[in-house]
This record gives structure tokens, C-alpha cells and sequence, in this order.
């Protein structure tokens, strides 16, 4: 690598890092994507083969032609996933690159692979093993990926499971990491590349056999744990062809997607272990709470729930994914709006894992202007919840069920919820007494501080904000 | 293996772990969203070994690691902006 590459690069992984931590502020995030994009621009124009020959000042022949087309096609695909998805189904699209990402990085280590098993190079483990775990983990980033996707998109949103499926995992698991073994030593001729085809299907059953088993509510977690694996997937690509950027930015995303993976189980009070095993989502485990809550339903009305509102000093709002199914943003922030202009002082508190991925509200109300200091996290929000007066939870479920703080049987027990019980009032919109994800009765509802207002949030929200103008 | 390589890696670990550990929540799904165009450079390794590519069926997986590669990245950093010119401060 000549000196002058290697400066580049020095600057890439530079741009790659503040990127990435000006990411991690509201002020500064969209600059950060933008350096980020910016660094991977330099990166390709300053592409260089293994061999030290710049790419772009080569013969055009073509390999260079599909390139060309490769690269527009993936952008076409790109950009209409990327402008045409709606604000709810981002995490969808999420999954769906992630998945894309996965599947490259499988594809380019195979090709490597098969290359160097048919030719004449020298084949060391310490080529072999980089090789065999990017496709490994990118190809069941691939498949898992995709399940994530479908079980967001509502097909086969349900876990699904039978006896001794964990161990029928493993029981693949063993294999492919047999197969993967023994290739590492037998890297060349006719065997190697038959058990390497059979290690790849296997992988990629197992991104499948991996995700089927795990619950809709689940799937953000999925999504960044495999979104850290594709990243380290990259970076093994970048050992085995020797390209240091994408070692650098394979890393990064693969450390990085580690933490916050385990970020987001904190916040639901869970081990990863029983996310990835645990099939929770099924409602097997949630049945037991549900039968001795104490207390009635109260309903109300528009009308009087919009009094109580109007009159309030102090409103605290809790969005949930029901607010996002209903696309009822912009009548959140139209409510907030009216109430803010007759004095009252409301805040949003954001559950870290509301909706189908943490930040998911955040975004939604985002889009719909909410200023984001009025967005409070849930530890800022719950010491002070009982001088609320009227807690608004719209389409929120599980995490204001205090069964998480008072039934030790409750599978959600100790999960960190926002106090809404805490509040004078608390008014709840829901279409149904239906169930949340975690599939068990909330305790929330029966309390007697609570009221129900039933009907669709868009419409009920619309029926608030015209009341509150009225009063 | 370079054992340079390995020490970028290493480096790189705890520069990952490091440069997020005080991230708002809020801020969670754009930034896995970020972190997924990242790992996009992939692209490259589609590139790379698509130049070299000397049989049909070489040419054929490598085209397929580019469109897949290209949209990760190109998708990833569009979708990722498309989220974050949302937050912007309320115009008093």
C-alpha cells in the first residue's frame, strides 16, 4: 500500500468514526449520516485492488460494464425503498438492507473461496477462517433478515415453535461449524467446494430456523444484533481480501451494533440469551397473570376526557405503536398544540422500546414537528409522574402495565415501565381491551384512577382536538 | 494475515464500543440505521471481486453481491437521512 492510499484511508476511518459519534446526538445526527456517506464516497473513489492496482484506471472490459450496472440497479432499488417506505414500516426497510448487506458479504467470500479452492494460491487457515465466517454469519444475516422483515410486514408475526427446536439448532449449528472446521484445513479440490455449497444452504436454513422462533415484538432486537453480525461479516471480507476500509467500517458497525443490541435488552429488562432462545412472544409463558386483576373498565367520553385535558396543568403524553398503526402523529402534535396554547405544560415520555424499535416514536413524532426537547426519556420523566394530572397513553400497552412492578409471576416482571398509574388521571386510547404484544392482561386498565376512550386514535384524537378548541 | 490488520481490528472494537455508549434512545433506530449504510462498503468487495471475475458464474454471484452491496449502501444513508430531516427544532 503506498503512502498516499494509506493517508486516505486514514481519513475514511476518520470520517467513518465522527460519523458515527455525531450519530449518536439529536443535533449533530444528520450531519453525522451525511460525513459518514461523504467518507464512503472517498473510500470509492480510492478503491484499490489487493495487488496495489487502482481499480477505476484499468481496461474496461466486461466485468467493468456489470459493475456500472450493479451499482446503478442497487441504487434504483435503494432509493425507492428508501423514499417510498412509510414512516411506520421503517424498521422493515431496516431489515431489508441489512439483509442485502448480509447476502453481499456471504457472496463475496464465496467467490473468494471457490476462486482460491480452484486455483493455485497458497491457502493458509489464516485466509480460510475469515473467508468461512463471512459467509457464515452473512449469509444467515441474509435469510434471518428477511424473516425479520416478513414478521414486521405482519406474515407469520407469531413465534414459531416445537419441541426440541433449540436443539435441533444446535444440532445444525454443529454441523456447519464441523463443516467449517474441516474446510479450513481441506480449503482445496473437488470436496471442498461440495461441503462448502452444503455449509452455505445450511447457513442460510439457519438464519431461518434462527428467527422463525422468536416473537414480532422481538424483532428489533433481532434487527440490531443481526445488523452487528453483517458488520462483522464485512470486516472478515476485509481480512480475506485484504482491504482495510472494510475492516475498519465492518468493526465499527459490529461493535457498535453489540452494544446497542444490548442497550435495547436493558431496556426490556431481559438477558439476549432469552430473546434469542426464548420464544417469550408466544404467550405460553403469559397466560398465568392473566386471570386475577382486581377492578372494572371505566369508560369515557370525548368530550369529558377533552375537559379533563383542557383543565389540566400539567399532561403527559405516552405514544405507542398503536399510534403509529393508526398514523395519528400529526393529530398528537395538532392536540399538543391546542393544549400548549391554553397554558398547559405536556411532555412526551418515550419508553425505550415503544413501538417496534427503540427511537421508533421519536421518529414518528419527529415527522410530525413535535420539538424534541418536549420528548422526555422515561428515567427523566417517572420521579416526577405523580404531579401529572392527566396522563394521555395512546396505543401504548406493555410498557405502562404495572403488572411489570407488582406481579413477581408476570412475564414482564421487572421491566422498567413509565409510572402512568402515578397520574391523577390517566386516560387510555385503544380500539379493544385487546392484548399487547406480550400477550398478558394489563393491570394498568383496571385501576381506578383509569379511563378508556375506545375507538380508532386518528379519530378519537381528532374528536379531542376539536372538544379542546371548543372548551 | 498482516498482524497490522489485526491491531486496526482491534482498535476498531473498542472505537465502536466507545464512540455510542452514551447515545439518547432516541436516537436508536437512526443510528442502527447508520451504522447498517456503513457496513454498505461492502459494495466494495462486490467491486473487487467482479474486476477479477473470470468464469460466468463468478460474474453472475459478483453482479449479485454489487446490486445487493449498492443498495445497502445507497438505501441505507437515504433512509437514514429521510429520518433524521425530522429532527429539527420547532420554528417559534
Amino acid at each position: 500500500m503506498s503512502s498516499t492510499i494509506a493517508l486516505i484511508f486514514i481519513g475514511v476511518a476518520v470520517l467513518f468514526i465522527i460519523g458515527i459519534k455525531f450519530l449518536s446526538s439529536p443535533k449533530t445526527a444528520r450531519y453525522g449520516n451525511l460525513v459518514a456517506a461523504f467518507g464512503m464516497l472517498v473510500a470509492l473513489i480510492a478503491l484499490h485492488k489487493t495487488t496495489g492496482d487502482y481499480v477505476w484506471s484499468q481496461g474496461w472490459n466486461l466485468n467493468y460494464t456489470l459493475i456500472a450496472v450493479g451499482t446503478v440497479l442497487g441504487l434504483i432499488i435503494g432509493a425507492i425503498g428508501a423514499y417510498s417506505v412509510k414512516m411506520t414500516a421503517m424498521p422493515q426497510m431496516v431489515a431489508m438492507f441489512n439483509g442485502l448487506g448480509g447476502g453481499a458479504a456471504a457472496l463475496v467470500a464465496s467467490l473468494e473461496f471457490l476462486r482460491r479452492a480452484q486455483g493455485q494460491e497458497d491457502v493458509t487457515a489464516a485466509i480460510t477462517i475469515p473467508m468461512l465466517f463471512a459467509t457464515l454469519i452473512g449469509s444467515l444475516s441474509f435469510s434471518g433478515s428477511i424473516i425479520a422483515y416478513l414478521k414486521l410486514e405482519g406474515k407469520f408475526e407469531k413465534p414459531h415453535t416445537f419441541p426440541g427446536q433449540n436443539f435441533l439448532n444446535g444440532l445444525i449449528l454443529l454441523v456447519i461449524l464441523g463443516l467449517c472446521g474441516w474446510l479450513t484445513f481441506n480449503a482445496t479440490g473437488g470436496n471442498a467446494v461440495t461441503a462448502f455449497i452444503v455449509m452455505f444452504s445450511l447457513a442460510v436454513f439457519f438464519g431461518i430456523a434462527m428467527v422463525m422462533p422468536i416473537g414480532g415484538a422481538d424483532m428489533p432486537v433481532v434487527i440490531s444484533l443481526l445488523n452487528s453480525f453483517t458488520g462483522l461479516a464485512v470486516a472478515a471480507d476485509g481480512f480475506a481480501i485484504n482491504n482495510l476500509a472494510m475492516v475498519v467500517a465492518g468493526t465499527l458497525v459490529g461493535s457498535s451494533g453489540t452494544l446497542l443490541t444490548l442497550l435495547m435488552c436493558k431496556a426490556m429488562n431481559r438477558p439476549v440469551t432469552n430473546v434469542l432462545f426464548g420464544a417469550f412472544g408466544s404467550g405460553g409463558g403469559g397466560t398465568v397473570a392473566a386471570g386475577g386483576v382486581a377492578g372494572t373498565v371505566k369508560p369515557i367520553q370525548a368530550d369529558e376526557a377533552a375537559l379533563l385535558l383542557a383543565y389540566a396543568q400539567r399532561v403527559v403524553v405516552v405514544p405507542g405503536y398503536g399510534m403509529a398503526v393508526a398514523q395519528a402523529q400529526h393529530q398528537v402534535r395538532e392536540l399538543s398544540d391546542e393544549l400548549g396554547k391554553r397554558g398547559v405544560e405536556v411532555q412526551f415520555a418515550i419508553h425505550p422500546v415503544a413501538g417496534r424499535m427503540p427511537g421508533h416514536m421519536n421518529v414518528l413524532l419527529a415527522e410530525a414537528n413535535v420539538p424534541y426537547d418536549q420528548l422526555q426519556e422515561m428515567e427523566a420523566i417517572n420521579p416526577s409522574m405523580d404531579r401529572v394530572d392527566v396522563c394521555l397513553v395512546i396505543g401504548a400497552n406493555d410498557v405502562v402495565n404495572p403488572a411489570a412492578r407488582e406481579e413477581k409471576s408476570s412475564p414482564i416482571y421487572g421491566m422498567p415501565i413509565i409510572e402512568a398509574d402515578h397520574a391523577k388521571t390517566v386516560i387510555v386510547m385503544k380500539r379493544s381491551m385487546a392484548k399487547g404484544f406480550a400477550g398478558i392482561e394489563n393491570h394498568l386498565f383496571y385501576k381506578d384512577n383509569t379511563r378508556m376512550l375506545f375507538g380508532d386514535a386518528k379519530a378519537s384524537l381528532q374528536a379531542l382536538v376539536a372538544q379542546v378548541k371548543a372548551s | 494475515m498482516d498482524t497490522n490488520v489485526l491491531f486496526i481490528f482491534i482498535l476498531a472494537v473498542f472505537v465502536g464500543f466507545e464512540v455510542i455508549s452514551k447515545v439518547p434512545s432516541m436516537l436508536h433506530t437512526p443510528l442502527m440505521s447508520g451504522t447498517n449504510a456503513i457496513h454498505g462498503i461492502i459494495l466494495f468487495g462486490g467491486i473487487l471481486v467482479l474486476a477479477d471475475a473470470a468464469t460466468p458464474l463468478a460474474r453472475i454471484l459478483g453482479f449479485v453481491a454489487v446490486v445487493f452491496g449498492s443498495a445497502n449502501v445507497f438505501g441505507g444513508f437515504m433512509v437514514t437521512d429521510r429520518m433524521l430531516q425530522m429532527f429539527k427544532k420547532k420554528k417559534k
